[in-house]
């Protein structure tokens, strides 16, 4: 792989026949780079059409009330309705994401975008993200991944979609005006949830060898009661979060070898804050990194620097990315990654010159090859390793997905001239020869997709 | 004839359609139908149409030979694989013609080139830039205006001036088994993929998956399905179908039994959907070069240059073979490997279309092979007639 190659491939979406006069990535593909964080756009056009969190918050609220309201008869259908505008939000969604990427000027850090929101990862198999998911992914961490991680995490776990996908939205503290109310009535429906807790601290911040405790998690968890979803008035304006005093735990937290007062709100974010900057932090997101940019086992060397610079610069990430960029591992040759299906499914689309795809189409592929978007079915993410994603049958769906492909844009596409354009200066000898001993534009297109070189970035 | 586009259209995306198919010209003045049936990867003429009379046949293909007492019988000198029960029998029904020793003008041996030349009509790869079956659209439909295809790509003939929209099916062919080996070839350097498609092949073979390509579209539903459209009195008049598998560089003898299967089933269905309108169609079948005339070390043949043609139909003047036969001795060879050829396949396929749809047939030459030398006449290719209101 040539610096040109990784420039596009390992680091960015892939090339996309507008990449390729213009940017001229080969003359100085780290400053390319670097400057992609400054050109950067939160919300570009695809997303901008959308509606945003807080007009989905409200929507949600006004369908609740309308259920509430509604007579017993008309409930089943209203809630059909309901499900069927939010499948159709979802498809929305993925549609923008895709776009998104197929259009971006800036893929390194679009590419960032991906990784950040599979580091703090809803799923849509439960049922009331489905809606929520693009939302997330457009409002609380595009905005967020070129400042300081602590905004970045406090950020994520506050949207709606992580309040309701970890539970947090009906988490109370037992000893809350409201957990002592439930407890003298019928039953005991409110009580502690401890998944957010648990999951900022195993997957989002320190990690599960990060040094912490089920004492920790019982506390953290405490301390964030009434971080919720907004009710009534709250929801019809369509503000995202609410603090609810009377569902928060008193008192003085114990976590971690620190105090936190009991500041309502501000407890649970001074935790969050000290969590940002942990040292184990560091080194969970500095690991994650490399491994997502450089190699499934990447060199302990680079993973020192990265997670140094992260706690020098007090998580601003910005510097982080840019010790990886001019980090020699980096750009060491060699095969790198295995793609992951939205690696190859992006790149595909890119290297056709695509800006666009049908929203169930993509939605669609996604589902063949294995990666529905936004499901991991874990709060994990999907894997970020070749063990993931390498394996005979998703192999083989993604060779049919290739074959698809080239009978789609075989006629007009050469494959023999786009190859090395995709790949420049990596194109194995291998591969060149079998693409131009196909029989069909189509064969060789497929072939293309399927070869080695781009199977890996 | 009265042409209901929208309904057309609502009745068209209520079909599913099989894949490769384009359709184009849904407002011609004529009730023949044209159907251009493409053989992409060099097809065996060799095999398909059997020199019988030629001692050079057994010779050059040893084991790969067919035995003359399985093959279908066409006159004296030609004799058709056995897998083609269904054309053998349109042969002797007069509806079936075969061509042998037919190539374009080109003398390369790549498909992609050789595919572009056939679809473009051109001398030289990728000098014309739009398809003979556009052209041959703009020379009928009114207006240009009304053509449509229907295949998940716009194949390059049917490519240029007139915009033939096209029409994703929604049921798509898993990977070919031809796709299957080649990927196996891929990655036969990478350790981690070769073990992995490995696996993916074992897994595969065991759910029965290997022979027969099952899980493909079933051909004969497939020419059904074609023919469904063109028999609408509002539908299309020509379409293109696209075949595949057809570079049987190695285990010729089955992989080749196997496609001429699926040809047969194709025509079968096509004609069984078209019900009378067969008699008022003309089917083509073309590949963009032949194979070796010998056998190579791999149980197949590799490219060539002269291959066979067909045209079968109700529309069709047939029951004949019309070669200009060189022979198979090493002196007659083209470049010491290869059929010769002596018949131009564009000169071919500008008088069938001349004679389909009334065109003058000089007219014909000029617009769909712009740069063809002067071709010689062939004998009718059609029977009379077929302009009907």
């Amino acid at each position: 792989m040539t610096t040109a190659s990784i420039a596009l491939n390992r680091f960015g979406l892939g090339a996309h026949p507008a990449d390729w006069p213009g940017q001229r990535p080969a003359d100085e593909p780290r400053r390319w780079l670097l400057s992609q964080l400054d050109a950067y756009e939160p919300l570009p056009t695809p997303w901008r059409a959308l509606p945003r969190t807080p007009q989905i918050v409200a929507e949600s609220g006004a369908q609740q009330r309308a259920w509430r309201q509604a007579p017993e008869a008309q409930r089943a259908g209203l809630r059909q309705a309901w499900r069927r505008s939010q499948g159709a939000a979802y498809r929305a969604a993925v549609g923008a994401r895709v776009a998104s990427a197929l259009q971006t000027p800036t893929p390194f850090a679009e590419r960032l975008v991906h990784f950040w929101a599979n580091h703090f990862a809803v799923s849509v198999d439960k049922q009331p993200v489905t809606g929520l998911a693009g939302g997330f992914e457009a409002d609380a961490i595009r905005p967020h991944i070129h400042g300081r991680f602590e905004d970045l995490l406090a950020a994520a776990v506050r949207h709606p979609a992580m309040l309701v996908y970890l539970d947090q939205a009906r988490s109370t503290g037992p000893d809350s005006p409201a957990g002592r109310r439930a407890r003298r009535g019928q039953g005991n429906k409110a009580g502690l949830n401890e998944n957010l807790a648990r999951e900022i601290l195993e997957l989002h911040t320190l990690g599960v060898r990060g040094g912490y405790t089920q004492h920790d998690v019982t506390e953290f968890a405490r301390a964030l009661t009434g971080w919720t979803l907004p009710d009534g008035e709250a929801a019809g304006q369509g503000a995202p979060f609410r603090f609810a005093p009377a569902m928060h735990e008193p008192g003085t937290r114990h976590l971690l070898g620190r105090s936190y007062a009991d500041e309502g709100e501000a407890q649970a974010r001074a935790i969050l804050r000290d969590l940002a900057t942990a040292s184990a932090t560091a080194d969970h997101i500095a690991l994650k990194l490399a491994r997502h940019f450089v190699s499934d086992e990447p060199p302990a060397a680079l993973v020192r620097r990265l997670a140094d610079t992260f706690r020098r610069s007090g998580g601003e990430l910005t510097s982080v990315y840019r010790e990886l960029v001019v980090a020699p591992e980096a750009w060491a040759a060699g095969p790198g990654k295995f793609k992951s299906p939205w690696d190859w499914m992006v790149s595909s689309m890119r290297a056709l010159g695509r800006r666009e795809m049908p929203a169930a189409q993509a939605a669609g592929l996604m589902n063949q090859l294995g990666q529905p978007v936004w499901r991991p079915g874990s709060p994990a993410g999907y894997g970020d390793t070749a063990a993931a994603w390498a394996a005979p049958d998703a192999l083989l769906r993604r060779v049919e997905a290739a074959a698809r492909l080239g009978a789609g844009a075989g006629a007009l596409v050469d494959a023999r001239a786009l190859a090395p354009r995709v790949l420049p200066s990596s194109l194995g000898e291998h591969t060149r020869l079998a693409i131009a001993a196909a029989d069909s534009p189509a064969t060789a297109l497929a072939l293309l997709f399927a070869s080695p070189d781009f199977l890996r970035r | 004839m009265n042409l209901d586009r929208r309904a057309f259209l609502a009745g068209a995306t209520a079909l599913l359609a099989a894949p490769r198919i384009s359709f184009a010209g849904a407002a011609l003045p004529t009730e023949r139908r044209f159907v251009f049936i493409i053989q992409r990867g060099a097809a065996d003429g060799l095999d398909t149409v059997i020199p019988t009379a030629d001692p050079g046949y057994a010779r050059l293909r040893g084991a790969l030979a067919i035995a003359p007492e399985t093959a279908l019988r066409l006159d004296g000198s030609f004799a058709l694989h056995p897998s083609l029960a269904t054309l053998h029998g349109l042969y002797g029904a007069g509806q079936a013609s075969f061509f042998h020793a037919v190539a374009s003008p080109y003398r390369e041996r790549s498909h992609f080139d050789g595919q572009n030349i056939l679809e473009t009509g051109g001398r030289a790869p990728h000098a014309l830039k739009d398809g003979w079956m556009n052209r041959l659209v703009g020379l009928l439909s009114r207006g240009g205006r009304d053509a449509i295809a229907f295949a998940p790509t716009l194949p390059m003939a049917l490519s240029g001036a007139l915009a033939v929209p096209s029409y994703a099916p929604s049921a798509l062919p898993d990977a070919s088994e031809d796709l299957m080996l080649r990927v196996r070839q891929l990655y036969a350097n990478d350790v981690q993929l070769h073990a992995l498609w490995s696996a993916a092949l074992d897994a595969r073979a065991m759910a029965g998956a290997m022979d027969g390509q099952a899980g493909r579209q079933d051909p004969g539903e497939q020419g059904r399905i074609a023919a469904g459209f063109l028999v609408r009195a509002d539908g299309p008049r020509i379409a293109m179908i696209e075949t595949g598998g057809w570079d049987t560089h190695s285990g010729q003898a089955g992989r080749l039994a196997l496609q001429l299967r699926r040809l047969d089933g194709l025509v079968a269905g096509l004609r069984q959907g078209l019900g009378s309108a067969w008699e008022q169609t003309v089917v083509l079948v073309a590949t963009e070069f032949g194979r070796t005339a010998a056998a190579n070390g791999t149980g197949g043949t590799d490219h060539g240059t002269g291959a066979a043609a067909m045209l079968l139909g109700g529309a069709v003047q047939g029951g004949g073979v019309l070669a200009d036969w060189p022979g198979l001795a090493p002196a007659n060879l083209f470049e010491e490997r290869d059929l010769r050829p002596t018949l131009g396949l564009d000169t071919l396929i500008a008088q069938v279309c001349a004679e389909a749809f009334w065109i003058d047939p000089e007219r014909a030459v000029r617009t769909l092979f712009p740069q063809a030398a002067a071709g010689q006449r062939l004998p009718r290719l059609l029977r009379g007639q077929g302009l009907s209101g």
